[in-house]
């Protein structure tokens, strides 16, 4: 049977969001056919759990984990982490978006790995490329970075070509490394005599 | 001894008894290696011959295109969509230009609809060829290799007279495709789709009733339905554990409703069963084709007709004043995006393919993620294999179907 349309799906989704007496929504928005909803990273696994088991939601299929980094507008908390979920029996997609701020100490939010093992992975590059820690994950490491890499690439203060620059010194015959100065746009490679 | 396809292979044995010390042997199946379909780095925790746990490295081939996303417009960075999934670069383009849509709001031509739809079966036959070729030539039939090959060059002709390349098209565009359709070419397509039921025959002569080919992949690899979900799995793999989902005909985008075909399921679960799938696949590509090349409307247009997101046709850009400023303000500037995110996926031959956009209003986005169903569904290695040979391992990697560049992007 094809999805329902998103604002009814929403409603759906944010009563049983609220019947668990558990989430702060700050959002229910429904832009594009699509059912976003924005809430509080307190008790996300309790949420997704809810949303997953509920007869009239079934949202048993997790299809994505990512982040969004609001460095540019500047809005406080500085990232968004992103979950879609999806339901092999309805059809329908819901997106899930809660704020996480940047201090350290608070830049965790807990890890869904206990209902989906899957989702392994999907915090793993999150955690790579934003530096947002997944509490009581299996294995929080760098998955697409080298494991010494210094750096989360996909934050928005990171430039796009590297903190450091690999070029090949001749003088010195020498891995001579440079660093940018700390602007987001291309770096021109300079031609090195 | 011959035996039909049809009765259980034996039992596989386990040779655990004959390591009484239990030694557990590292090894690294290094990212150099010709079967493990890219650079695609696995640890291998051995007892003897049999597999403990796989750790999948991956990053070798990161080429960071969602932090490139970042500072290129939309029509930018449709050629990097090509180099994702490059075994089928006409799905990626779609999935990308399709959550494009979404957020302008467009409805596109129905000519066009029916043409991306046509690309999209070609580009998913083109996958499964060579994933079946590959399965199979990493398990010694390297004939089949040869003959998937063939006819993925009769495929890669037909790319190239559409639009120019082989094998990175980037033919799509935001509300439209890139060049029109030359005459001729889809009298070309049904040549190719008559020709291909007896090719399929052949490939399907050579490996499903081969004894070799069941004993290496029967009762290999297997995965339940439960964990098949549990672990995020999509496309033929999950279908192949049973469980009936299909982007295409559960939530359809384009014109996927207005054609009939079935989605083929196998319930073992194993190496066998994802072989299975695949080769109906592409026999229901075959029926999907059929149809659309009969409901491909004879002419008409293949773009939408708003100069703020497709660029204006060649003449009426010489012609008219407004027409040279549009064009000149999307090759300049591109495509003002409103603030908004999106998320339209299609399902790709390896899974689900989807792009998140997320905008907050400009000619570039402020996050593009990637969902590659590569990276998803790597995960279920380590589980597929676990107890079984190391040279199942082989086997079980060329049937979930791998590109590394989806998983690095």
């Amino acid at each position: 049977m094809p999805p329902l349309a998103a604002d009814e799906f929403l409603a759906i989704a944010a009563e049983v969001i609220r019947g668990t007496d558990l989430a702060a929504v700050h959002e229910c928005l429904s832009a594009y056919n699509e059912a976003t909803i924005v809430l509080e990273k307190a008790n996300i696994v309790e949420i997704i759990r809810r949303l997953k088991a509920d007869d009239r939601t079934r949202l048993n299929a997790l299809v994505d984990i990512n982040a969004i980094d609001w460095f540019e507008s500047g809005r406080e908390p500085r990232f968004d982490v992103v979950y879609h979920l999806y339901s092999y029996k309805t059809f329908d997609r819901l997106r899930l978006r809660c704020p996480v701020s940047e201090q350290s100490g608070q830049n965790n939010i807990d890890s869904i790995c206990e209902l989906w093992s899957g989702a392994n992975f999907m915090e793993r590059e999150t955690f790579d490329m934003f530096g947002i820690v997944f509490n009581n994950h299996p294995d929080m490491r760098r998955i697409i970075m080298p494991d010494n890499w210094e750096g989360h690439p996909l934050r928005k203060d990171f430039p796009l070509g590297g903190s450091e620059s690999f070029y090949y010194k001749q003088d010195t015959h020498e891995y001579a490394g440079e660093p940018n100065d700390l602007v987001p746009r291309i770096r021109v490679q300079e031609s090195d005599v | 001894m011959t035996q039909t396809g049809l009765e259980p292979a034996p039992a596989r044995q386990t040779i655990e008894q004959d390591y009484p010390t239990g030694e557990i042997l590292t090894m690294n199946m290094g990212p150099q290696h010709p079967s493990t379909h890219g650079v695609l780095r696995l640890i291998l925790e051995l007892e003897g011959e049999t597999v403990l746990s796989i750790k999948p490295m991956v990053g070798y081939l990161h080429s960071g295109k969602e932090k490139l996303a970042e500072t290129k417009t939309y029509h930018k960075f449709i050629p990097y969509t090509d180099r994702l999934d490059y075994l089928s670069p006409m799905a990626n383009n779609t999935a990308f230009v399709q959550s494009v849509e979404v957020l302008l709001d467009v409805d596109l031509t129905e000519r066009c609809k029916w043409l991306r739809m046509i690309l999209c079966e070609l580009a998913r036959i083109s996958s499964h060829l060579l994933s079946i070729g590959t399965h199979a030539m990493e398990l010694g039939a390297m004939t089949v290799f040869l003959y998937t090959f063939r006819e993925r060059e009769k495929l890669y002709d037909l790319f190239e007279e559409i639009c120019g390349a082989r094998f990175t098209v980037s033919y799509m565009r935001v509300g439209g495709v890139g060049w029109p359709i030359p005459d001729g070419w889809l009298d070309k397509v049904k040549v190719f789709v008559d020709d291909f039921e007896q090719r399929l025959r052949d490939y399907s002569d050579l490996l499903t009733m081969n004894d070799i080919f069941v004993y290496r992949t029967r009762g290999v690899g297997k995965i339940t339905d439960n964990e098949a979900i549990d672990l995020c799995l999509t496309g033929p793999s999950l279908r192949g554990s049973g469980v009936d989902v299909d982007i295409r005909r559960d939530a359809p985008y384009l014109l996927y409703d207005q054609v009939v075909f079935n989605v083929p399921i196998q319930q073992q679960g194993d190496v066998y069963a994802r072989y299975q799938v695949r080769m109906a696949e592409m026999h229901e590509s075959r029926q999907i084709l059929y149809q659309c090349l009969e409901k491909i409307p004879e002419s008409g247009p293949l773009n939408i007709d708003n100069p703020k997101i497709c660029y204006p046709p060649r003449e009426r850009v010489k012609e008219s004043m407004e027409d040279l400023i549009h064009h000149f303000l999307l090759a300049s500037d591109g495509i003002y995006v409103p603030e908004g995110e999106a998320y339209a996926p299609i399902e790709a031959s390896k899974g689900e393919l989807g792009f998140y956009i997320h905008s907050t209003g400009g000619f570039t986005p402020n996050r593009l993620k990637i969902r590659s169903p590569s990276f998803v569904n790597l995960q279920s290695l380590s589980k597929m294999s676990k107890g079984g040979l190391l040279a199942d391992v082989v086997a079980v990697i060329g049937s979930i179907d791998l590109v590394l560049g989806e998983i690095d992007r």
